[in-house]
């Protein structure tokens, strides 16, 4: 019974939401503005997702980005996007030197099964990016924004 | 915008004490339904009502901030380090749309 009512809940955003090119452009856009044309490096950046969530209405996720986290070399802000959320920039976290370590976890919501995107940015200018794919069984209900 | 800051319901865990200069991990869940909005026929329609910044100072200076999104689960939870430099208040201030600000506060206690 449960489950059939959140179905019913489930499909009716579905069929109201915009078209899937939407949160593709969103998300290029997002990426784009936080890369403002620098090449990430692949390497420095860990992203802990599970590869497989149940439940997309709360997924753990955790960043962890290799910095002295010094005045002059510190990590300065990371980025969450997820590729095909309704709103693909999850969150930003914002750091200072005092946080002596470039460390953050959070729990996020999940459209549907897609790749998720962390982006950290230096104060020296660097960008780390790295990426996982991650499988959603049931969605949350995001569709509406 | 209301500057009159709300209590709210939230856990935040700190260790015990720390010793200067140590990193501490400072665990943060707050009580809120991070509301998307509801606008689809045959749904009661709901207005986006989510925090959407999260500031954290300590002793008065800024050391965290958060941006949230409608992707940010219910309750939402954040877990985040910071340099133990002397005994104060750590204090968290969540901004909801619409203009709320809500505050709690939290002793680390460096030894």
């Amino acid at each position: 019974m449960m489950m059939l009512s959140r179905r019913v809940v489930l499909a009716v955003p579905l069929a109201a939401a915009a078209g899937p090119g939407a949160a593709a452009d969103d998300f290029a856009a997002a990426t784009g503005a936080i890369l403002r044309g620098r090449v990430p490096a692949a390497e420095g950046i860990a992203l802990e997702i599970p590869p497989l969530s149940e439940n997309g209405n709360s997924v753990d996720l955790s960043v962890r980005v290799d910095s002295p986290m010094t005045a002059e070399d510190h990590v300065t802000a990371i980025h969450i996007l997820a590729e095909k959320n309704p709103f693909p920039l999850v969150a930003t976290f914002s750091l200072t030197p005092r946080a002596g370590r470039a460390e953050v976890a959070t729990r996020i919501r999940l459209a549907t099964t897609q790749t998720i995107v962390a982006i950290a940015e230096t104060s020296q200018g660097a960008v780390h990016r790295t990426a996982r794919e991650v499988i959603v069984v049931l969605g949350a209900c995001v569709e509406t924004g | 915008m209301n500057m009159r800051a709300l209590p709210i319901t939230a856990r935040i865990t700190l260790p015990p004490s720390a010793r200067r200069g140590e990193v501490v991990t400072v665990r943060v869940l707050v009580r809120h339904p991070m509301e998307r909005a509801v606008d689809a026929p045959g749904l009661t329609p709901v207005p986006r009502r989510i925090l959407h910044t999260l500031r954290v100072t300590y002793s008065g200076e800024e050391v965290f901030r958060m941006a949230l999104s409608p992707g940010i689960a219910a309750n939402p939870y954040l877990e985040f380090t910071t340099i133990a430099v002397e005994t104060g208040d750590l204090v968290f201030t969540w901004e909801e749309d619409g203009g709320t600000i809500y505050r709690r506060e939290a002793r680390l206690v460096v030894t």
